[in-house]
């Protein structure tokens, strides 16, 4: 369920997505019925999803375990409950949201969403707030590391650099693949700051692509 | 000479805009605003490519395979599960 509005990045890449190959009604209805290679396979594509989404409430990735084990019981017993009014997998990051910000509620939670950050450095642009240092090219580069391997680990530990919030979007719009009402439902956010948190994600990550690639010349 | 329209946008503007525009989430005369200024503008146009590639990268993550041993401890909490509904 994508959004579907407005020009995107175009398809996102196959991979074995259980919600594709396996509809919710009936992996549901082989998860009631005993099916336990359904729950595994469950298990399978959100676990570290869910691990790494965790770990941006709680302080410790063993703390995060923690949560996402309460998080698999939690859904075991609430499965006759649920009412396939989201999807499973909505439902599933909502439960661990709700767990994960009782059990870090004492951390100070991160800036404001008001706070200005803007999504280029300012001395980028002259006063006329056109570019004086314009954007470099690094697509092809990154195309080519990414191809060959090398550039998964990097955005993997950019992504945990980001600010929590930001992170929290940014994982479950563009590495989950969840519609914006589906993030604002999983994370409690208005569209507004699920935008703003969003935008100042990517915006970040793209200038960490750029870094990486402007050291590299 | 081009006159400098009052409601142009320059470059600075553009970039807190790609999101939106992404989103499909401007106003009609705002996204033709946003569209007129990339037309003339290598520089935005770029930036709005990496920004679609950013998104485009981030997304093949690949999450990692659960350990065996892991697999197993969440088949036994399936089948605990199991044995208290019965």
């Amino acid at each position: 369920m994508r959004a579907g509005r407005g020009p995107r990045s175009g398809p996102r890449p196959a991979r074995p997505i259980l919600s594709v190959m396996d509809p919710d009604g009936e992996l549901l209805h082989r998860l009631r019925s005993g099916d336990e290679r359904a729950f595994v396979s469950l298990v399978e594509r959100y676990h570290e999803p869910m691990l790494r989404l965790a770990a941006s409430f709680v302080p410790s990735r063993a703390v995060a375990e923690e949560v996402v084990q309460d998080t698999w019981l939690a859904a075991l017993r609430g499965l006759e409950a649920f009412e396939g009014r989201s999807s499973l997998k909505t439902w599933l990051f909502r439960i661990l949201v709700n767990r994960a910000r009782t059990t870090g509620s004492k951390e100070q939670r991160s800036v404001p969403v008001a706070d200005p950050e803007p999504a280029v450095d300012p001395t980028r642009f002259g006063g006329d707030g056109g570019w004086s240092d314009p954007p470099e090219h690094w697509i092809e580069a990154a195309e080519r590391r990414m191809e060959a391997g090398k550039l998964a680990d990097r955005v993997r530990a950019w992504l945990g650099e980001l600010p929590a919030r930001q992170r929290e979007v940014v994982l479950l719009r563009d590495i989950e693949g969840m519609s914006s009402e589906e993030v604002c439902t999983v994370l409690a956010l208005t569209e507004g700051n699920q935008r703003v948190l969003l935008h100042r994600g990517r915006s970040r990550l793209r200038q960490l692509f750029e870094d990486e690639f402007r050291e590299v010349r | 000479m081009k006159l400098l329209h009052r409601r142009d946008l320059v470059c600075q503007q553009a970039v807190e805009l790609v999101t939106d525009y992404l989103e499909g989430s401007l106003s009609r005369s705002a996204r033709r605003r946003f569209e007129a200024h990339l037309a003339g503008c290598p520089h935005c146009t770029e930036y709005l490519a990496q920004m679609r590639e950013t998104i485009s990268l981030t997304g093949r993550l690949e999450p990692e395979d659960l350990t065996p041993q892991m697999r197993e401890e969440f088949t036994d909490l399936y089948r605990r599960w199991r044995s208290e509904q019965q």
